[in-house]
């Protein structure tokens, strides 16, 4: 299996990042040059660490300098919409419209059938969601995008919960994870076991020329899935794992560590894939167990304190380690 | 150009000739004919560049028109009843965003009881969504409306809504005017947007928006429905001088000279009711007949202009509010709270229940004769409530009452 994007050999000290003034202008990130569009720019309510508004600029951004800056962004109701546009003030510097919560798939389809019929194929569609939006209240208007093959980029910045409202779980929560309506409660504390909805592989299923998962970790490896993305023509899917300090328990400085963390433990995998087939996966750099994601998180505090739950550690240990059978996570880097 | 033609074949012509560019629907009876007819002209070529697009659900239709009336396209869809319901979070959107558009609702009941056939529980579901409501009295009319509907909707930026009765008008075979397709590029210009998605000029439209200012836009779609009272008018007038027929406005008046009982209704039914005036009238009863063409906005100054100093008022309703009456009613009472009037409401036509000529004179009989119930469901058999109702007191697990009352008539379904 191929590795997921070109690999970048150079990294500072003590993390994975790369630094950006060490490469050549060609390879570095459209977030370090100097023509970045700012799609989402300063000034928006978000959280201290919030990993879905930085998902967004990096995404949004990247598709602008894919498509010399013709981008009109479709939002479903959330957080990314709420924090964003505080009336009448507005930090989208592109042409953006946020109809309600499950619509964002339809309202992008509306978009793109508008800009057909207008000859302006030159003009393209991001629409975007949370993972509420996505795997939940969206998923059947997605459905349909998806298999109408409507010229549209999707993207779900998943944070695992409704966050917006006040973190209730959604059908994109792990198990074992505490939220408002899963608490850490009772003789199965958290969220229940199950295999909630592995949205990625639904958007496989339906066969569309491409999807894509990524985290807000590794930014040479989501902004080339956009750019990429963009070079196809009807839909696509990207969903990006995007850490919530609030909803998590985290610290905000642990939002990159733990985008990082979630794929280096197997529990996210980070995969590309086309019409149906996985065509690569990032591999594991140095595999580190999951207690060591688990515990930065107070979602999860219940598995150690007052009891440590090895039972339950270990189940989360055993679906990470399947993740890592699955895409074949490991090997040579 | 006169044709004998289905009402919904009609209808997805005269929406073809205003040059639509996005048509996006999901088939529910008794929309289906007006949009597979649009559906074959894109195919075919007959409609340029136009967009049609097969969505998994209406909630998805709607949303598809927003995208795309926010991306500047004249955009288009039908439906009906449980489909209206199912998108109706997109329909308040629509109109709160101000999204210009044109849907034909093809009236129809909604369950429980499942049924697939006409009354005015639809539209009335959406009334207080900021759409414009056009009702259609005729094919006729339905063709022509859809055509002022597509101009109201871009003059005044809202969203506008056509309604015709399901099965009655839209599978009604009859002779129509269809308007020739140099008149209507004449009638109807080029959309302009007030607001549009645009890569060269960047707005966010559909931002969040608190107590400090909600009341104000929330009142400008208050203004423009106001706005909507004095263009109706002026377009229906407009359309006269293009195509020579009186169509559309606020209300059809006939045989109010006079008239000391005026029936107050909308839709196909006025015609069965202009006759039954008629019968009245040879009886000696002074009666006459507001029909409503636009029931959103509600034209308040129109019918206390029109309907004189009667001394009743009976409203023939398609739907009705449980627990309260007739939804009509309610909007008529307070147009002529000014005056001193008997009101009178009947409730009519539910789920397709025929409205006879019979039923309607007794009816109007009683009411010049004042000894109609100020609440009447008319033909109803209380017999068959009765004996229901006597059951639910008998007999805690009384079970479905739809499948008793159609056991009790011997009605097919009641096994």
């Amino acid at each position: 299996m191929a590795v997921a994007y070109r690999q970048v050999k150079f990294y500072q000290t003590g993390s994975f990042a790369v630094g950006g003034r060490l490469l050549d202008t060609p390879e570095r990130t459209v977030q370090s040059g100097m023509t970045r569009t700012n799609a989402l720019t300063l000034g928006h309510r978000a959280c201290q660490g919030c990993g879905e508004a930085l998902g967004a600029r990096y995404v949004l951004d990247a598709a602008m300098h894919a498509t010399g800056n013709k981008v009109i962004a479709a939002n479903a109701t959330g957080c990314l919409e709420v924090f964003t546009t505080p009336y009448p003030e507005t930090s989208w510097q592109v042409p953006w419209l946020h109809s309600v919560f499950g619509n964002a798939a339809a309202v992008g389809s509306g978009i793109a059938a508008a800009l057909r019929a207008k000859g302006r194929t030159d003009i393209r569609v991001v629409a975007q969601a949370g993972d509420g939006g996505t795997v939940d209240i969206g998923i059947g208007c997605l459905s349909g995008m998806f298999e109408r093959n409507d010229d549209v980029l999707f993207v779900c910045y998943d944070n695992e919960a409704y966050m917006n409202t006040g973190v209730q779980r959604s059908g994109s929560t792990p198990p074992a994870a505490r939220t408002a309506t899963t608490e850490a409660v009772g003789d199965e504390p958290g969220n229940p076991w199950g295999q909630g909805k592995d949205m990625p592989r639904i958007a496989m299923a339906h066969e569309i020329p491409y999807v894509a998962t990524a985290t807000v970790a590794e930014l040479h490896d989501l902004e080339y899935k956009v750019e990429k993305a963009m070079e196809y023509r009807g839909a696509r899917y990207i969903h990006i794992l995007v850490p919530c300090p609030l909803g998590w328990g985290s610290e905000p400085a642990d939002t990159i560590r733990l985008a990082r963390l979630a794929k280096e433990t197997g529990i996210f995998p980070v995969f590309e894939a086309e019409k149906g087939e996985v065509i690569a996966a990032s591999k594991i750099r140095s595999k580190v167990p999951v207690e060591d994601y688990l515990s930065l998180q107070r979602r999860y505090a219940h598995l150690f304190k007052p009891a440590r739950r090895d039972d339950v550690i270990g189940a989360i240990q055993d679906s990470a380690d399947r993740n890592i059978r699955r895409f074949g996570l490991l090997g040579e880097v | 150009m006169l044709e004998q033609i289905e009402g919904s074949k009609a209808v997805a012509r005269a929406v073809a000739s205003c040059r639509p560019e996005v048509i996006c629907a999901y088939p529910i009876s008794p929309q289906t004919h007006i949009v597979e007819a649009l559906g074959s002209m894109v195919k075919g070529g007959e409609l340029g560049s136009c967009e049609f697009i097969n969505v998994e659900s209406e909630f998805g239709a709607m949303s598809v028109l927003i995208g795309a009336s926010a991306t500047g396209a004249r955009s288009y869809t039908a439906t009906a009843s449980q489909g209206l319901l199912f998108m109706i979070e997109a329909v308040y959107n629509a109109a709160g965003l101000g999204l210009p558009m044109v849907m034909t609702l093809a009236n129809r009941a909604i369950g429980a009881p499942i049924n697939i056939w006409n009354d005015h529980s639809d539209a009335m579901a959406v009334r207080d969504s900021g759409w414009i409501q056009l009702f259609a009295d005729s094919n006729q009319a339905a063709v022509d409306l859809h055509i002022q509907a597509f101009r109201l909707s871009q003059d005044v930026s809202l969203p506008v809504m056509v309604c015709m009765d399901g099965y009655i008008l839209t599978h009604a075979v009859e002779r129509l005017d269809l308007p020739e397709q140099e008149s209507v590029d004449k009638f109807l210009p080029p959309f302009e947007p007030r607001q549009v998605l645009d890569v060269d000029d960047p707005v966010s439209i559909g931002a969040m928006v608190g107590p400090d200012a909600f009341a104000e836009v929330r009142y400008l779609a208050h203004a423009k429905q106001m706005q909507a009272i004095e263009l109706i008018p002026a377009i229906a007038s407009e359309f006269r001088s293009a195509f020579g027929r009186d169509s559309g406005g606020l209300v059809r008046e006939y045989g109010l000279d006079g008239a000391d009982t005026v029936v107050v209704a909308m839709g196909s039914v006025l015609g069965a009711i202009e006759d039954a005036v008629d019968e009245l009238r040879g009886a000696g009863i002074r009666a006459g007949v507001i029909g409503i063409t636009t029931f959103r906005p509600f034209p308040i100054s129109a019918i206390r202009e029109a309907i004189g100093t009667p001394a009743r008022v009976v409203v023939v309703d398609r739907a009705f509010s449980a627990g309260m009456g007739s939804i009509l009613a309610t909007d008529v009472a307070l147009a002529l709270s000014h005056q001193p009037v008997r009101i009178y409401t009947v409730v009519a036509g539910l789920g397709g229940r025929a409205i006879t000529r019979t039923s309607l004179v007794h009816c109007l009989e009683d009411a010049a004769n004042d000894v109609l119930e100020s609440l009447t469901f008319l033909d109803l058999d209380h017999d068959v409530v009765n004996r229901e109702l006597e059951r639910m007191r008998k007999d805690r697990r009384s079970g479905p009452s739809a499948e008793n009352i159609l056991r009790d008539m011997g009605l097919p379904g009641g096994a």
